[in-house]
């Protein structure tokens, strides 16, 4: 278990202050000037040796999508921009980040913004944050008052930051419908290449990153990014906020370090599977977009990017989404499946027509009224959907079909030939005549 | 130039190629919908995608560039596949989705046999739906009296909406909702202002955009396609007359880089009905103050026995806008063995003269050189009424950017933005001057373009306006070797060809407002029909419908519109193009040229031609640039600097555009139930019954 001094984020529960001044007794903006003058070469080197791979989903290394940035400006400026449009069902990450410790993620700004050569920032929040964005603005106003940011900022690196309230679609987390909503448009994916690093925000060099992955550079820096990758297995460096919720006793949103066990995850930080270890029937262990795992190949499984993706699935978000058996594993990925039905943005075909065709044939399929044959034309449309989009938004609408095919094929057929053997439920009564 | 190989085969390409572009130089045909040539990338409709060798996804085609790729790990050159099973399966993927909320009523559809679904769904599609859930249905749309909408047949390519922001400048067609959702619709379901509009029909791969007043009249393989030139403006946009049997049923653009690209205004389009109603079919003669049906001996007798009875300097004659080169050359030569000099092409009074030089009339530069020009200085001229692929013309130069364009005139929306200058020629002439700031950003282009509207000239200083111009055009450097920037704008399709002509009046002729005015006492009017004709002259209409010129005619010899005789016209660039005979004109009507050719026989002056051929020929000699059918003659640009030097006292009263109405500039369009309704839409009169 990761010892309480090896904590990054160290008021995620907002227990103590949540002020600049309390921040700082924490050791946060400590020594910023200091990183800032070593220049962006040292900052995008600690952060590369570090490990330190996106939060946001993808997992694709932080330094080196920082390095993409062109070194030399050609006269356009170059921007960061904050992805804290955490819409991912199950994720709660970045929302406690917000709302307890903003300060980590506006000091990270600062480096970043250093690292990338952008003055400019902009954090694009959650529609559905009110308070988080609340939060976050009382905590960049104080940092403009203490001269930590702005023009001729004690940092020595001139840095403007802005927050920016999305209108609550799931698509706008995507990181160029997020530029498009944020130049005022409507929220779709662009077409890559251009990538944002050359053609981003306003036609100009952009930098998306995930709030935790911003919010973890400023401790990398002070402790070394030695420290950071001391923590779990190679490749799969560092710690992380996992977001435990289900059927788990307590479930709950802690820092852990990576590649930690799912075993000791739910032990020790979520008082275990509900009805205990053997009741558990699968685990989503990376927000809902990821294919289930199964109990028992999730129980021993060591919770990062490569083991999961061992098991075709994926640490995603690290939102851990646990199903006991009193689940109708069924219904729960028919859920899921309405969501990206709901939230497509309707651009490309694939995506727009696919995924209200898997929903409309998995909610028929969770009440058995369905043909086995129909489950290999689900798999297959599902498999129509991934990749052939614009954006990855299919991918995450295809993958839970899959799992849940892959590894619970049964208990759609169990459904089935519950419906089949008795159709009509009650014996139909008809009056005689 | 980057080496690719497709399905095997290695070529080289340039790099900004899209690989679409890429394989079809190869040979490799690709389906899409959603990609059109002159329109921004979507790359939504995702049925382009192909193998690329090292990307585990099949990639969109349309939207990938070849210098975007990867070489192999040996620096071999990429490799892209289109006929692998995974392209196969991917194609059936998209084909399936597509069908899947689409209804399938191609037997009630408009777009049945020249549906790009259809065609595809046949080509990539499979033969059977595994679809079992119940269909997407989606509300009809109202936007416009041109455009039917079935949006349940949408497959959401946007090509509409890209059209209509990007090309006709217009966002007023979008795509609102999400996901299955999404519909395409004009927000609070107002018609379209675009004069383009009637594109969109052309570009939509399905039946959910269809053309209205076309709506369930044919089937495309019923109709006999006839390539011609429109006369509905002085662009002269390449077009397809499509036919059944006598009747036009509609008109489809045709691909001219250099004039009209692939898109054509909705008068052009929409026109098809005009050329139905109203027309006459038989001569008339008038008799007791009115009008009766005659037989072509009968009104030729009766027009004999008035000129002989006529001094030949009290004969005249007018051309309208809608002539071809044969039919005034068979005027001007009628005229001319009647003795008299009274002879005008230019109905509207514009002060253009051939007098002045060949240069002085033209669209110089040519319509695709907008393309090249970096300023823009339009006088007098509303080329969104006057000319509405003009003026998307000059809005795909303002799109790439770079250019600067002024406005002397009227303030009107042009879909671009513009300075304002001035409304008059007082400003044009501050600007010659150098007095106006705008005279630095022509001074400072390479290629400054000077527009001269027929508002500006059609006025009683119009030549020392037009030599204001001209002299613009020379003290800005827009006369260089390699560049003539100096370009009139004309309305009507015939004007041009007038003047090329020479159907000017004469040494001491009287011109056409002397002429309407009681200057002769025998008129030939072949068409001209937005000129008032006092009383006194006997008046001899030649023309194809009910129009201004049949009401004030004495007698009414029924000729043929432009989709129903063979011709030239020359367009406002003066590129000579080729009119072709989509049917017969009705009854008893004729050819224009064949009425004046029999007229001159009954007059004792015969015409030395019996066919079109012998016709063009003489014409040939006497005017050999109408024999380069198609492309531009080089043009003496010498002419336009003794113009500017010419000089003139200028009014200061403001230009006024030459039309007012766009939908409602001639006989042939003032007959259309399409365009009346179009027009009073625009005109803001239009009621609608609350729903």
């Amino acid at each position: 278990m990761l010892a309480d001094n090896d904590r990054i984020f160290t008021n995620i529960y907002g227990f103590q202050d949540k002020s600049l001044k309390g921040a700082m007794a924490r050791g946060h903006w400590d020594g910023t000037k200091g990183f800032i003058a070593q220049g962006r070469d040292w900052i995008i080197q600690q952060i590369k040796d570090s490990g330190l791979r996106g939060r946001g989903g993808a997992g694709f290394p932080t330094g080196l999508k920082w390095s993409f940035m062109p070194k030399q400006s050609d006269g356009r400026p170059h921007y960061l921009v904050v992805n804290a449009d955490e819409s991912e069902p199950g994720t709660c990450k970045d929302r406690e980040i917000l709302r307890n410790d903003p300060h980590t993620l506006i000091e990270g700004c600062l480096i970043a913004a250093c690292a990338m050569g952008a003055h400019v920032g902009y954090i694009y929040v959650r529609g559905e944050f009110i308070r988080e964005r609340e939060a976050l603005q009382r905590a960049i106003d104080e940092c403009y008052d203490a001269g930590l940011l702005g023009k001729g900022n004690t940092n020595g690196w001139d840095f403007d930051l802005y927050v920016h309230h999305g209108a609550g679609a799931y698509i706008c987390g995507e990181e160029t419908a997020l530029l498009e909503s944020l130049e005022g448009k409507k929220g779709q994916p662009r077409l890559k290449p251009p990538f944002p690093a050359n053609m981003g925000l306003y036609g100009c060099p952009t930098t998306v990153n995930n709030v935790e992955s911003i919010a973890v550079t400023p401790t990398i820096l002070r402790r070394g990014a030695s420290w950071f990758s001391s923590f779990g297995a190679p490749n799969n460096l560092g710690t992380k906020l996992f977001c435990v919720s289900g059927h788990v006793n307590k479930p709950a949103t802690f820092e852990e370090a990576m590649s930690i066990p799912f075993s000791e995850l739910v032990e020790k930080h979520c008082g275990g599977i509900r009805g205990g270890k053997d009741n558990l029937l699968a685990v989503i262990p990376g927000g809902s977009s990821v294919p289930l795992v199964p109990a028992e190949q999730i129980w021993d499984a060591a919770m990062d990017f490569d083991s999961l993706r061992a098991l075709k699935s994926g640490l995603g978000t690290a939102a851990v989404i646990v199903l006991d058996k009193s689940t109708d594993v069924v219904r729960a990925i028919t859920r899921i499946s309405y969501f990206y039905k709901h939230e497509s943005c309707g651009q490309c075909t694939p995506c727009r027509e696919g995924t209200g065709w898997m929903w409309r044939v998995l909610t028929r399929m969770s009440e058995g009224r369905a043909q086995k044959k129909e489950i290999d034309m689900l798999l297959e449309v599902a498999g129509q959907v991934e990749g052939h989009t614009i954006c990855a938004l299919g991918d995450a609408a295809a993958w839970p079909v899959q799992g849940l095919i892959r590894h619970f094929r049964h208990e759609i057929e169990k459904k089935i030939d519950a419906y089949s053997a008795n159709p009509h439920g009650e014996p139909v009564r008809i009056a005689a005549e | 130039m980057a080496k690719v190989i497709v399905d095997g085969q290695e070529i080289e390409v340039p790099g900004e190629y899209t690989l679409m572009q890429a394989c079809e130089a190869a040979g490799a045909e690709i389906p899409r919908f959603c990609y059109h040539e002159r329109l921004s990338i979507a790359g939504n409709c995702r049925m382009c995608l192909v193998e690329v060798k090292g990307s585990p996804k099949p990639v969109a085609s349309c939207a990938q560039n070849v210098r975007d790729l990867r070489p192999g790990p040996n620096g071999e050159p990429p490799v892209i596949n289109t006929r692998t099973p995974l392209v196969k399966k991917a194609r059936e993927g998209v084909m399936e989705f597509l069908l899947i909320n689409h209804p399938l009523d191609c037997p009630i559809c408009d777009q049945g046999g020249e549906c790009d679904l259809q065609d595809q769904a046949m080509a990539y599609g499979v033969d059977k739906s595994r679809y079992s859930e119940n269909k997407r249905a989606v509300e009809d749309k109202y936007i416009g009296p041109l455009v039917k909408t079935v949006m349940t047949r949408c497959i959401h390519c946007t090509r509409c909406v890209r059209f209509t922001t990007e090309v006709a400048g217009i966002a007023e067609l979008g795509l609102i909702g999400r996901g299955e959702d999404a519909e395409i619709t004009t927000y609070l379901e107002q018609a379209m202002t675009s004069e383009l509009q009637g594109n969109v029909v052309d570009l939509c791969p399905v039946g959910a955009l269809t053309s209205k007043p076309f709506a369930f009249n044919a089937r495309p393989w019923e109709l006999l396609k006839t390539e011609s030139t429109d006369m509905m403006d002085a662009v002269g946009s390449a077009i397809r007359v499509d036919a059944r049997g006598r009747e036009v049923m509609r008109v489809l653009p045709r691909l001219n880089e250099a004039v009209n690209e692939e898109w054509i205004s909705d008068k052009t389009r929409h026109v098809a009905d005009g050329l139905r109603t109203q027309r006459l079919d038989q001569p008339y003669l008038r008799e007791n103050g009115r009008l009766r049906p005659a037989t072509w001996p009968e009104a030729f007798a009766a027009i004999a026995a008035r000129v002989k009875a006529t001094a030949p300097a009290k004969i005249g004659a007018l051309a309208g806008d809608l002539a071809t080169l044969e039919e005034m050359y068979a005027l001007k030569g009628l005229v001319a063995a009647l003795g008299s000099s009274n002879i005008d092409g230019r109905q509207d009074g514009v002060k253009l003269d051939p007098a002045h030089g060949r240069a002085s009339y033209l669209f110089n530069p040519g319509i695709a050189a907008i393309e090249e020009a970096d300023a823009i200085l339009l006088v007098g001229t509303n080329p969104r009424r006057e000319a509405p692929i003009v003026n998307a013309r000059i809005r795909k130069r303002w799109r790439m950017g770079g250019v600067k364009i002024a406005v002397i005139g009227e303030v009107v929306d042009l879909t671009y933005t513009y300075d304002y200058l001035g409304a008059g020629p007082d400003t044009l002439a501050d600007v010659v001057a150098g007095k106006h700031s705008f005279a630095e950003v022509l001074k400072g282009a390479k290629k400054p373009l000077v527009i001269v509207g027929q508002g500006a000239l059609a006025r009683a200083d119009g030549v020392a306006v037009l030599s204001l111009a001209a002299h613009a055009a020379t003290a800005f450097g827009a006369l260089a070797e390699d560049w003539n920037g100096f370009a009139v704008l004309h309305t009507a399709a015939s004007r041009v060809g007038a003047l090329d002509l020479g159907l000017v009046p004469g040494a001491d002729g009287l011109d056409a407002a002397a002429m309407a005015g009681g200057g002769v006492d025998v008129l030939f009017n072949l068409g001209a029909d937005e000129i008032a004709i006092g009383d006194g002259p006997f008046v001899v209409y030649i023309g194809t419908h009910g129009d201004r010129g049949a009401h004030r005619a004495d007698v009414i010899l029924p000729g043929a519109t432009y989709t129903e005789k063979s011709g030239l016209t020359a367009n406002t660039e003066g590129r000579i193009q080729v009119v072709n005979r989509a049917g017969f004109p009705p009854g008893e009507a004729k050819e224009d040229w064949a009425i004046l050719r029999a007229l001159s026989d009954v007059l004792g002056v015969k015409l030395p031609f019996d066919s079109l051929v012998q016709l063009r020929a003489a014409m040939a000699k006497d005017h050999p640039h109408t024999l380069r059918i198609g492309g531009l003659a080089p043009v003496d640009g010498a002419a336009i600097g003794a113009l500017a030097s010419r000089g003139g006292k200028v009014e200061a009263s403001p230009f006024i555009a030459a039309i007012d109405d766009f939908y409602m500039t001639n006989p042939i369009a003032r007959a259309s139930a399409t365009l009346a309704e179009c027009s009073a839409i625009a005109k803001g009169s239009h009621r609608q019954a609350a729903e």
